[in-house]
């Protein structure tokens, strides 16, 4: 579960040069949720999910994963929470180059340390659920089409059986018809194996596949609504 | 992250850009092979010096006539001028403690012919003594006997070098005739081959006895050098110095700074013939290592342009839970192994460089298990040293910042 209480971020470039990017957010994700965060371009949705993420810490306010208060956690604490309780896809470099697609989905359990056997049952396994053909699994990172890509994405956030998957502008680089079928994935996942997941995105379209939508606009949330299908 | 899953990141990252890898490799590769190569050639000129003045003799102190003078100094006079006679050699031989052989020389360049060929070689006027302190022995024949000293006989024994010159190679010379400035000798002995080269080759030498060079070829009753052989080499120091005071007393010179003579002791010799291949072996050394240098900044060079170029690697490694440990070691085991597999290379290259020098002739050389341990400590450090800036900054890097770099 996500709580956060009032959370801001101030970026600031020198000393008369600050920008306040979050200006005081509070919400709660419960476990198994479809959340998508919308706004347009500029609006603060990455940093929120920087900081949802743990990739960063909150200027101010608190925010809760599982009940454990992360916002003032050290580097290296913060990067123990992200191996094991988040698992992120981005709109771009997602994957490590040089490295094959089943490499790619391990690389949480790999800086984790699970042995080599489980962590490669575990990766197939979320590779499947990804909609991801075996086929490919031996294939190297710059081999794949962008929904390819998109889909090992989605099984390395899933490797982990994290608390929750972010994604950030994920069909932001796709077709129409293939960011249909990622974000069908991301449906899937959350209807048949009860994953909680944040999808972050300035189309209302891309958010209407999510069943609540959160509204951000100059860092402040403006609405947070259920989704009439 | 496991020691097994460091090693493939380091393997495909060093593989994705071979082209890149090879040549900053190359540095290190020539940097530590120059290191062996010198060391090694500089050890064989050291003990191939050591033991070709070892070869001279043994336990040796040279007197000779004429004013001491430091190395490199004008020579005049030194074995030209008349102050060393027989009687000298016989106060040395009777009154010097610990001196267990003295051998008296007299020796000039000559023309030499035989039937038809003819040479031009040192002919060394000495006495049945010289076979001791030089170390020289006779193949075939006699050496010159006492009795041949005596009666001033005309007889000769060459070296095999002179004899190949004069007769033919490997011929029976023994009992034949040379000529030396016109005067019969008869032959009587053949030395061994001792190798050597230069001017006072032992194997082109034609030795006769003393008298005879005195009476036919200086014409006056002067000696060109004595060589006393002391019994052992702890008392060749104290030889030396009572042979300098004997002669001080009977030539009667008032100051010692002004000895019409000069002694020189064999390990003297060494000692500064050592400390100059020392000097040499570490001045080979230091050019080299400047190389190894210079290859390591090749290795810094190249792992911070890596680190620029995967920024945004680093940043989804971060992302999803490398800690700043896991990016510090793994871009330090990158560089580390890239120093050292161009270690491993250059000491094969430095040994195969030695090995060459020597099957070729050029000079025996010596590659040591210390050098090569060097050259693997050193590898590895120029590995750590140069490769902990780029790995530091790595590790450093924002996640954030990172995966926004474009
Ligand atoms: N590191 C930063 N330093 C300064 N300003 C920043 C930084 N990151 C984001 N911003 C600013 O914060 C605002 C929100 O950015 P962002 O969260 O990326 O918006 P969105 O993802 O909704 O487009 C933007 O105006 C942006 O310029
Ligand atoms: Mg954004």
């Amino acid at each position: 579960m996500i709580e956060v209480k009032n959370i801001t971020k101030t970026y600031s470039q020198g000393k008369d040069n600050e920008f306040q990017a979050l200006k005081g957010v509070s919400f709660t994700v419960n476990d198994g949720e479809f959340v998508a965060i919308m706004g347009p371009s500029g609006s603060g949705k990455s940093t929120l999910m920087h900081i949802l993420g743990c990739l960063d810490t909150p200027s101010s306010g608190t925010y809760l994963l599982d009940g454990k208060d992360v916002s003032k956690l050290s580097d290296d604490n913060l990067a123990d929470i992200r191996r094991d309780n988040i698992g992120f896809v981005f709109q771009s470099f997602n994957l490590l180059p040089r490295t094959t697609v089943l490499r790619n989905v391990t690389f949480p359990l790999i800086y984790a340390e699970v042995n080599k056997v489980e962590r490669n049952t575990r990766a197939r396994q979320a590779l499947i659920s990804a909609g991801m053909d075996e086929a490919h699994f031996e294939h190297m990172s710059n081999q794949l089409s962008g929904g390819q890509i998109q889909r090992v994405a989605i099984a390395r956030a899933l490797v982990n059986n994290p608390t929750m998957i972010l994604a950030d502008e994920p069909t932001g680089n796709l077709d129409t018809k293939t960011g249909e079928i990622v974000l069908e994935t991301f449906r899937k996942l959350n209807k048949e194996l009860s994953r909680t997941i944040i999808l972050i995105t300035h189309e209302p379209d891309v958010a209407l596949h999510a069943d609540r939508t959160i509204v951000v606009r100059d860092g402040l949330i403006i609405s947070d609504e259920k989704n009439i299908k | 992250m496991t020691t097994e899953d460091i090693l493939h990141e380091t393997y495909s990252a060093l593989k994705s850009n071979k082209a890149r890898t090879g040549l900053t490799m190359l540095g290190i590769v020539i940097g530590i092979s120059s290191v062996i190569a010198m060391v090694a050639i500089g050890n064989g000129a050291k003990s191939s010096i050591q033991s070709s003045i070892e070869s001279i003799g043994s336990n040796l102190v040279v007197v000779t006539p004429g004013a001491q003078r430091s190395f490199g100094g004008p020579s005049s006079g030194r074995g030209n001028a008349q102050t060393l006679t027989v009687e000298d050699g016989n106060a040395i031989a009777n009154n010097v403690q610990n001196v267990l052989t003295t051998a008296y020389i007299v020796s000039s360049r000559e023309q030499i012919t035989a039937t038809g060929t003819n040479t031009n070689t040192n002919v060394i006027g000495t006495n049945p003594n010289y076979s001791v302190a030089r170390n020289i022995e006779v193949d075939d024949g006699t050496f010159i006997s006492d009795s041949a000293v005596l009666s001033a006989s005309k007889v000769a024994v060459i070296g095999p070098t002179a004899r190949d010159d004069l007769f033919g190679v490997g011929t029976q010379a023994v009992g034949q005739s040379i000529r030396i400035k016109g005067i019969q000798f008869k032959i009587i002995g053949i030395t061994k081959a001792k190798g050597g080269s230069g001017f006072s080759n032992p194997d082109d030498s034609i030795y006769i006895p003393y008298t005879t060079a005195q009476r036919y070829l200086s014409g006056n009753k002067y000696l060109n050098e004595i060589d006393v052989s002391a019994t052992d080499a702890s008392s060749t120091t104290q030889v030396q110095t009572d042979i300098t005071n004997l002669l001080i007393e009977r030539h009667k010179i008032s100051d010692p700074t002004k000895a019409d003579f000069s002694t020189l002791n064999q390990s003297d010799i060494i000692a500064t013939a050592s400390s100059v291949t020392n000097t040499f072996t570490v001045l080979l050394g230091a050019v080299a290592g400047i190389s190894l240098v210079v290859g390591g900044i090749g290795i810094m060079n190249m792992m911070l342009t890596t680190v620029t170029e995967r920024t945004r690697e680093i940043g989804l490694r971060k992302a999803i839970g490398a800690k700043k440990r896991d990016i510090n070691i793994q871009f330090l085991i990158e560089s580390v192994i890239l120093t050292f597999l161009g270690g491993v290379m250059g000491t094969i290259l430095g040994w195969a460089i030695s090995f060459t020098v020597q099957k070729l002739g050029i000079l025996e050389t010596s590659v040591t298990l210390s050098s090569v341990l060097l050259a693997f400590g050193v590898s590895a450090a120029i590995g750590i040293i140069f490769g902990y800036y780029p790995a530091r900054r790595a590790s450093r890097l924002n996640p954030i910042e990172a995966l926004r770099y474009e």
